[in-house]
């Protein structure tokens, strides 16, 4: 089963404090949504008014055109996910994944094949009969995983449901949810604040701050193109690097300066930009590492961080602005090394004083 | 090397400072003396009078001297004594019309007030404020209730023309009406101990149940009273135990009457070692008393343990 999500000028609010403002946003269905952002920012909360954990100020919600902000959330079609599983601790695995469907008076003979084929698919049929306290973390989330799958539920709801993992684990499970989800072909929004957990399983991307989205694209699109110099700095690690800078628009592409002389010719149209104030962008892999005086700018290297297949350099300018720009894994750059940094012009961006981006390329 | 350079006072070799590493679990016999003032008065006010009793209830003895050894003579004069035989029978129905209910209504009352409302704040201080007053002020006040004629009971029924049931002289309801002033007096510690039980509930639980369509009486039944069953047993023992020890309400409300219907272990006891003056009599009853109390509490615990099991 899978199904359409249509959220319309959503609010919501904590008493006196704001959390949603108009927020609109539709979900197609088989789509994998993931919705990203910093702490406080309100992605949670609008996960948990989609599963109706949270009641809807003011907007509305449907699933497949029809409206259920005001359903119960048993009602909704909906299964979720999460963080701390919420697996019912006195109940076995067994127990645990029948608990919805009893409810709703399924017969005990498609409860145990549902149960079995969601076990299968797992890999846990030697878990059925434990209790969650007898099961280790990630045993844990693949039974609330596997609670979530025997609802055959429209849509699947996760929030921050790889949190409680460790690393090695959360990588497979990541894989394992990417997976689960060509496999099952529903529509899934996932909630993290996690930007690898975004750009590996997300169909699209929905970038939250501060109660509104900041842009909404698939995982390559917010990478590449951030609407905003929020998400230029939120997506991709390390962040990218910003830069002051003036401009010459005198050529048909825009030209920056920056303090100590630097300049670099970008690829974004000067007839575009209006304002005075800009700030550059630039990521670390579209700097490169080039023998002293034969880059865009020189400067002292203050960190390295080999991370194997690539070396990150904290290169510091002669004015003090730091930069991390990247160069081969093998690097011979040492620490206190004086290197020169290439700027690519075709990579650059540059954002108004009010956070809007500007891209090359762009007509 | 660096490090000794630049702290040359710290540089002795450290072979010569070298001590074999203590075991820090070894037990260490000043230590007692952390633990000497609790069994000081362990051994003293529990321990010793405990042991005392067992032996005093093998002897006869009046508060003036210690005398004969006359084996289990105690346990026998009490297993013919009709009036010690009631009294076990009286404090069981006690204990019977009182457990159940204290949970039961505690329970009951920790459900409706378990939020975050200030009325329920209210009424949780209200019914928790009975629990302070000391046993002299609950009786006096349900005597008042109880009273023929004048009480408020009385009154009440005299609104509608009919006459109150007589709690304290009726000899079927007397040990009722004792229990109503005890449920009414101890019904703050259960409620408190369910209230701060329902509140280790994790929420998520909840709203997990809620996405799983489960109504309010599936959530009560498989989600809130599982998770609280340890809390469950534990107010159902200390009620056990606490009840057992009826004296103070049946000593007051009715001196053990009408015809030692209301007469409970501890007020034999009291009137056997206190009124009578023999000590060792009353010592035999007081140890089986202790022996009652701990099998009814051994059993409860074991039966829940068992049901727990299964689960």
């Amino acid at each position: 089963m899978t199904a359409d999500i249509e959220i319309r000028n959503v609010s919501k609010q904590f008493g006196a404090m704001s959390v949603l403002e108009d927020l609109s946003l539709s979900i197609k269905a088989r789509e994998f949504v993931v919705f990203l952002g910093p702490s406080g920012c309100g992605k949670s909360t609008l996960l948990r008014m989609i599963a109706g954990l949270e009641t809807v100020d003011s907007g509305e919600i449907a699933i497949n055109d029809q409206r259920i902000d005001h359903l119960p959330p048993g009602k909704r079609g909906i299964a979720m996910v999460f963080q701390s599983y919420a697996l019912y601790p006195h109940m076995t695995v067994r127990d645990n994944m029948a608990f919805g469907l009893q409810n709703i008076g399924i017969s005990r003979q498609i409860i145990d094949a549902r149960i079995n084929e969601a076990s299968r698919i797992l890999e846990m049929p030697h878990l059925l009969d434990r209790k969650p306290g007898q099961l280790s973390g990630g045993q844990r989330q693949r039974v609330a995983i596997g609670r979530a799958i025997v609802k055959e539920p429209k849509a699947f709801l996760f929030d921050e449901p790889l949190s409680n993992l460790d690393a090695a684990l959360r990588t497979r499970t990541r894989i394992e949810l990417a997976q689960l989800h060509q496999r099952l072909q529903s529509t899934m929004i996932f909630v993290t604040h996690d930007q690898v957990e975004a750009m590996t399983l997300a169909d699209r991307i929905v970038v939250m701050n501060n109660r509104k989205i900041e842009q909404i694209g698939s995982p390559m699109e917010i990478y590449d193109r951030p609407a905003t110099k929020f998400v230029a700095g939120f997506v991709g690690a390390p962040a990218m690097n910003f830069v002051d800078a003036t401009l010459d628009r005198s050529g048909g592409n825009t030209k920056v300066k920056f303090a100590g002389g630097i300049s670099v010719q970008t690829e974004i149209a000067s007839n575009l930009l209006a304002d005075s104030n800009y700030t550059f962008g630039i990521r670390s892999e579209d700097v490169r590492v080039v023998p002293a005086g034969h880059g865009d700018a020189d400067g002292v290297v203050d960190v390295l961080e080999r991370l194997g297949e690539r070396t990150l350099i904290y290169a510091r300018l002669g004015d003090g602005l730091q930069i991390v720009g990247s160069d081969v894994g093998n690097s011979s750059v040492t620490v206190g090394h004086k290197v020169g940094l290439a700027f690519d012009g075709k990579k650059s961006h540059l954002f108004s004083e009010a956070g809007r981006a500007w891209h090359a390329g762009e007509a | 090397m660096a490090d000794q350079l630049a702290m040359p006072h710290t540089a002795t070799p450290a072979a010569s400072v070298r001590t074999p590493s203590a075991d820090i679990y070894a037990p260490q016999w000043r230590n007692v003396i952390f633990v000497a003032p609790f069994l000081f008065f362990f051994t003293t006010l529990l321990l010793f009078p405990l042991l005392w009793g067992i032996w005093l209830s093998f002897h006869k003895a009046d508060t003036f001297s210690s005398g004969n050894f006359v084996g289990l003579g105690n346990y026998v004069r009490l297993y013919h004594d009709k009036v010690f035989l009631q009294s076990i029978w009286n404090t069981f129905y006690f204990v019977l019309l009182t457990v159940p209910t204290l949970a039961l209504i505690g329970l009951f009352l920790a459900l409706c007030l378990n939020r975050r409302t200030r009325t329920a704040a209210v009424l949780r201080t209200l019914f928790f404020s009975s629990s302070v007053l000391s046993v002299t002020i609950v009786t006096l006040i349900w005597r008042i209730v109880f009273i023929p004629n004048v009480g408020l009971l009385s009154t009440i029924y005299g609104w509608f023309g009919a006459t109150a049931p007589a709690f304290i002289s009726n000899p079927s309801l007397a040990m009722i009406g004792i229990a109503i002033a005890t449920l009414w007096w101890c019904i703050g510690l259960p409620m408190m101990l369910f209230l701060s039980a329902l509140q280790q509930i994790p929420r998520d639980i909840y709203e997990a149940a809620a996405l799983d369509n489960a109504n309010r009486w599936q959530t009560l039944r498989s989600i809130t009273l599982p998770s609280i069953k340890r809390t469950f047993v534990l107010v159902v023992i200390i009620q056990i135990v606490l009840q057992f020890q009826l004296f103070g309400q049946a000593w007051l409300m009715t001196r053990g009457g009408p015809n030692n219907l209301t007469k409970p272990i501890v007020l034999y006891i009291y009137d056997t070692a206190f009124r009578r003056w023999d000590l060792g009599m009353g010592a035999a009853a007081s140890e089986i008393l202790f022996i009652l109390i701990l099998v009814a509490a051994m059993a409860q615990y074991l039966v829940a343990r068992n049901k727990g099991d299964r689960a």
